[in-house]
């Protein structure tokens, strides 16, 4: 039975793909029209629906990319026995329409007004909300301190990298610890992020600093338990996890 | 199958509720710990959405989608405000 949209609320409506950036190997970004987009905030997370031939449907969380003032966009990672990032990742091209819900998230958002200091810790494609963070900061002109640590497998891996780089002369601390190889002459960080890394790059705990974690769920808790220990208040801790499917 | 939290049911919360919540603040009835929705543990097809307390482990929410409709238990929870924290 169809109903009626019943207004202010959450409904599936018809995006089109204006563009596709391949991001790494296994990365894309994919940029979006949405007709009548209410705006959003950095930080923020749409739901994508699939549906196929025979009325199945699959729904994923992807984090929006851009700034709060930029057209919606999402980075999608492949993940080789996933159900829906093959197609969005593989098949998808500019003029096709994807069926979306947004904006969606009221806590793992940032505005220039929350302050900081921000710490921004990113596992994998835990970057993507981050860089909206970052992004929003540059475009604002905002001089609040940042620090973004970003854990990839290599450096090939790392999403943005470029456009993260520049964010250097902006003010922001940008940090990668590659964890499973790096190359010649690496002087970033190497392995995983634990409570050695994070004693030397979060800021004093006497800053209150407000941080954001992003990343697989193993990635998340280990980090956030680390960061408590380092004595962060939990209320300041801002944690989202994602799955592998 | 992995936990999430709840940032993840965002959209669902939207759905059923027409309003952001995953600020909001739940107090867990089991143990009384209060944390904010996206701070909780999240099962996405368990079958069904189901929420769980993270410092005790028990059911906080249900949430059953069928035949269009929406089912949902709020029997694990002392407390849902959404004005908490926003």
């Amino acid at each position: 039975m169809a109903r009626a949209a019943v207004r202010g609320r959450l409904t599936w409506q018809t995006a089109t793909v204006t563009a596709v950036k391949q991001e790494t190997d296994a990365v894309r970004t994919i940029e979006l029209d949405v007709p009548d987009w209410p705006g959003h905030r950095a930080g923020q997370h749409i739901d994508v629906r699939l549906t196929a031939d025979d009325g199945y449907t699959a729904e994923r969380s992807y984090s929006i990319a851009t700034a709060d003032d930029e057209p919606v966009a999402i980075t999608v990672e492949r993940l080789d026995d996933g159900e829906v990032s093959p197609y969005l990742t593989e098949e998808l091209r500019a003029g096709d329409q994807l069926e979306l819900r947004g904006p969606i998230g009221g806590w793992f958002v940032w505005d220039t007004s929350d302050g900081g200091p921000l710490l921004l810790i990113a596992g994998g494609s835990g970057v993507v909300p981050l860089r909206a963070i970052l992004r929003h900061r540059q475009r604002t002109g905002s001089d609040v301190p940042a620090r973004l640590l970003y854990s990839s497998r290599t450096l090939a891996d790392v999403i943005y990298r470029g456009e993260l780089d520049q964010y250097r002369d902006g003010g922001a601390e940008v940090s990668y610890a590659l964890t499973r190889s790096q190359p010649p002459g690496w002087t970033g960080y190497s392995g995983r992020v634990d409570a050695a890394l994070l004693a030397k790059v979060a800021w004093p705990a006497s800053q209150h600093p407000l941080t954001f974690v992003c990343g697989p769920t193993s990635f998340v808790e280990a980090v956030a338990g680390n960061l408590v220990s380092l004595g962060y208040p939990a209320g300041r801790v801002k944690t989202e996890r994602f799955g592998g499917t | 199958m992995v936990a999430l939290d709840g940032n993840a049911i965002g959209g669902l919360l939207l759905e059923v509720f027409g309003t952001d919540l995953t600020a909001a603040q739940t107090i867990c009835a089991t143990c009384g710990n209060a944390a904010v929705v996206a701070d909780t543990v999240v099962y996405l097809r368990a079958p069904g959405t189901v929420v769980r307390c993270r410092t005790c482990g028990n059911v906080l929410m249900v949430i059953a989608q069928i035949r269009g409709m929406s089912c949902v238990d709020l029997f694990g929870m002392a407390v849902f405000d959404e004005g908490q924290d926003r």
